[in-house]
């Protein structure tokens, strides 16, 4: 199997394929070819500039995650915003406003039927601007840097969730824990507790049969997504579930997981399977037995505390920027730098928010903002200060009819358009996609 | 029994992929190469005996129809065959045959991809006859054994030591024997070590004699090598 002899150099200005001949003959050819063309190609690539080319879809090892991830990290952020909305003393009815429209967004039918089909992740920035979206869905607005810190935080704490989960199949029950909770923050509101309740239903049809192999490459695909982010969070510091370098502590001590016995035995067996002799080892560790197994259903004791509420009045939500402990090399990325939102992500983006309703945030009087800081000194210094490799790079979208927002995303559009005239078919899906930004 | 040594850092932080750090020691030239996989890159370092000289290089996970491959490796491994040792790479859009030190790929076997967003490995195994040099590899056979993805065939053993570490932090060091009156295998457990807050992702011995070895961890930009005092 040979591979074809030419590469098509694709840029995001023209969307067409710039063709680089190799050795195309037409005899067949011998594997001594392979080389000086190999290197051909690599030479001709260095000298082309790819600023911002299209992203091919990444075939991550595992098509179900993406909803796990949306769910968990949705409610991670809920957690949050409802700590800073006690400790900011907003009013408890608009509080409790912007709760149930975040989560009536979250759960929005259409919303959630795209995100369940599988698929592959969104890249961070995709997903970020999702969550930028959700944030902004009721009348509480997020200053740049507070929105910042909120997915630091959201991240970090998935993060650790699925880091410190005993079994693949446990991230499930971390779900659980946290659709538990944001069903306690609806309780009183039969109509989106029925969309709650409806998407239990989806995660338990989906999820509850797969086998542990499949939940262990979901594991794995969210590693992907996490890798190198070391974002130290001063309430896992003081909890000493993270260390002073931003990695997560992980025990040698406590209950093994369910299903699974104390190491410390080895068994040997003849070769008709006949156990013969056993002999006692130490472990290292300071493990006892597996404790219950949590629940499954949508009513149960999920047993494990990952994913519960870890925040209160008394534990305030803090990163910790200065010094953080990464350098640039950890975060350089090979060849995976970040561009601009390629046009099928953009697409993916606007098929997923088209069904993302959004309140129009109203007169001045409804409106406010909530400052994930303690201060709003503090909140501008952050953002003045925050490293540039935690950038999240995010195309910020406003809810508004805002001329500044349409300009904006016409401006990224036109990236993908070749430069002064206009290709047919990306500008009638640009078209439709500002139409439905305006229109949201 | 086994103390710490000085750790190697890497320009990425490993993957955490199975089996996922690479070990060669080249005995006429006191050197070892090492290779980690991060994302859609395998980094490999060349270390001196001496501990003087680290030199670095990186080689990138390959598709057909675009420059720069974005396709996820899953591992890469050295193959020391009779004639010659080989660094392969397997990623999601192929499998690469390099010389062992990186410098020179030799082949490159394009697999079909299909067009489902899962992306199912087939469960082939694939057999290379490989020649004792230059860069004429051929596909020998293709072997339907499995019905799933195959994880990983060979196991790693060092004369009679055997080396296991896992995600929980901990490496483990245990010595098989063979009765030779029953032909049964004894294990027996050696030695614990405790890589402290590591998800450890692959893990080798750096010797013949289990005298020293090495471990990656996910999220992690160093090899970390251990030696018997």
């Amino acid at each position: 199997m040979i591979p074809p002899l030419y590469s098509y150099v694709i840029t995001h200005n023209a969307l067409i394929g710039c063709l680089l001949r190799g050795l195309a003959t037409r005899r067949s050819f011998t594997k001594q070819t392979l080389l000086p063309v190999a290197s051909e190609l690599a030479k001709t690539a260095s000298f082309l500039r790819f600023p911002g080319r299209l992203k091919l879809p990444n075939t991550t090892m595992s098509s179900r995650t993406l909803p796990l991830l949306f769910i968990n990290l949705g409610g991670e952020m809920l957690y949050i915003l409802d700590q800073r909305l006690h400790a900011q003393n907003i009013p408890a009815d608009k509080a409790k406003k912007v709760m149930n429209d975040i989560i009536s967004t979250m759960f929005n039918k259409k919303f959630l039927d795209e995100l369940f089909k599988p698929q592959e992740l969104y890249s961070k920035k995709a997903l970020r601007t999702v969550f930028d979206r959700l944030a902004h869905a009721s009348i509480m607005r997020l200053n740049q840097a507070s929105m910042d810190k909120l997915y630091d935080l959201m991240t970090m704490a998935f993060k650790y969730q699925v880091l410190l989960c005993p079994r693949p199949k446990d991230i499930l029950l971390v779900s659980f824990n946290h659709m538990d909770a944001i069903k306690e923050f609806v309780k009183d509101i039969p109509c989106i507790l029925t969309q709650v309740d409806e998407t239990y239903q989806q995660l338990i049809q989906i999820y509850t049969n797969l086998s542990s192999g499949e939940f262990q490459l979901i594991r794995q695909t969210l590693l992907i997504f996490f890798q190198d982010m070391h974002i130290r969070v001063s309430i896992f510091l003081k909890d000493k579930v993270q260390n002073s370098n931003g990695r997560f502590v992980l025990p040698t001590s406590g209950p093994v997981p369910y299903g699974t016995q104390v190491p410390g035995l080895i068994r040997m067996f003849n070769c008709t399977g006949k156990e013969v002799s056993r002999l006692q080892f130490s472990n290292g560790g300071n493990y006892n037995a597996a404790i219950r197994e949590g629940s499954f259903e949508i009513f149960g004791d999920r047993v494990t505390k990952l994913g519960t509420n870890m925040y209160s009045v008394s534990r305030p939500v803090e990163t910790l920027m200065s010094g953080t402990s990464t350098n640039s090399a950890q975060h350089a990325k090979v060849n995976m730098a970040p561009n601009p939102l390629a046009k099928e992500e953009l697409n993916l983006l606007a098929r997923l928010m088209g069904g993302l309703e959004v309140q129009k945030p109203g007169n001045a009087d409804n409106g406010f903002r909530v400052n994930l800081f303690a201060t709003d000194e503090e909140e501008e210094e952050a953002f003045i200060s925050r490293p540039d490799e935690l950038s999240y790079g995010v195309i910020k979208i406003q809810a508004t009819q805002d001329q500044q927002a349409s300009a904006e995303l016409a401006k990224i559009m036109g990236e993908f358009s070749e430069s002064g005239d206009q290709s047919p078919i990306v500008s009638s899906k640009g078209d439709d996609l500002l139409a439905m930004m305006d229109g949201l | 029994m086994y103390h710490k040594e000085k750790s190697i850092q890497i320009k990425n932080s490993a993957s955490a992929l199975y089996n996922n750090l690479g070990v060669l020691r080249i005995a006429p030239r006191s050197l070892t190469y090492f290779t980690v996989v991060h994302a859609n890159v395998v980094n490999m370092v060349s270390a001196s005996w001496d501990g003087l000289n680290y030199s670095h290089r990186q080689l990138q996970s390959k598709e057909p129809n675009v420059a720069t491959s974005t396709s996820l490796i899953m591992q890469a491994a050295f193959c020391a065959l009779p004639s010659r040792d080989l660094l392969v790479v397997t990623s999601q859009k192929g499998i690469q045959i390099y010389e062992s030190d990186g410098s020179t790929m030799v082949y490159w076997h394009a697999l079909d991809t299909p067009d489902t967003p899962t992306g199912d490995s087939s469960g082939s195994i694939l057999v290379f006859d490989v020649p004792s040099k230059g860069s004429n590899i051929t596909l020998s056979d293709v072997l339907k054994g499995h019905k799933k993805s195959i994880t990983d065939i060979a196991s790693e053993c060092s004369g009679s030591q055997l080396l296991s570490a896992a995600e929980d932090s901990l490496v483990r060091v245990w010595h098989l024997s063979i009765k030779p009156e029953s032909l049964s295998v004894e294990v027996a457990h050696l030695h614990n070590e405790c890589v402290t807050d590591t998800q450890i992702c692959g893990a080798k011995f750096c010797d013949g004699d289990g005298y020293a070895f090495a471990v990656t961890g996910y999220d992690l930009s160093e090899i970390i090598r251990y030696s018997q005092s």
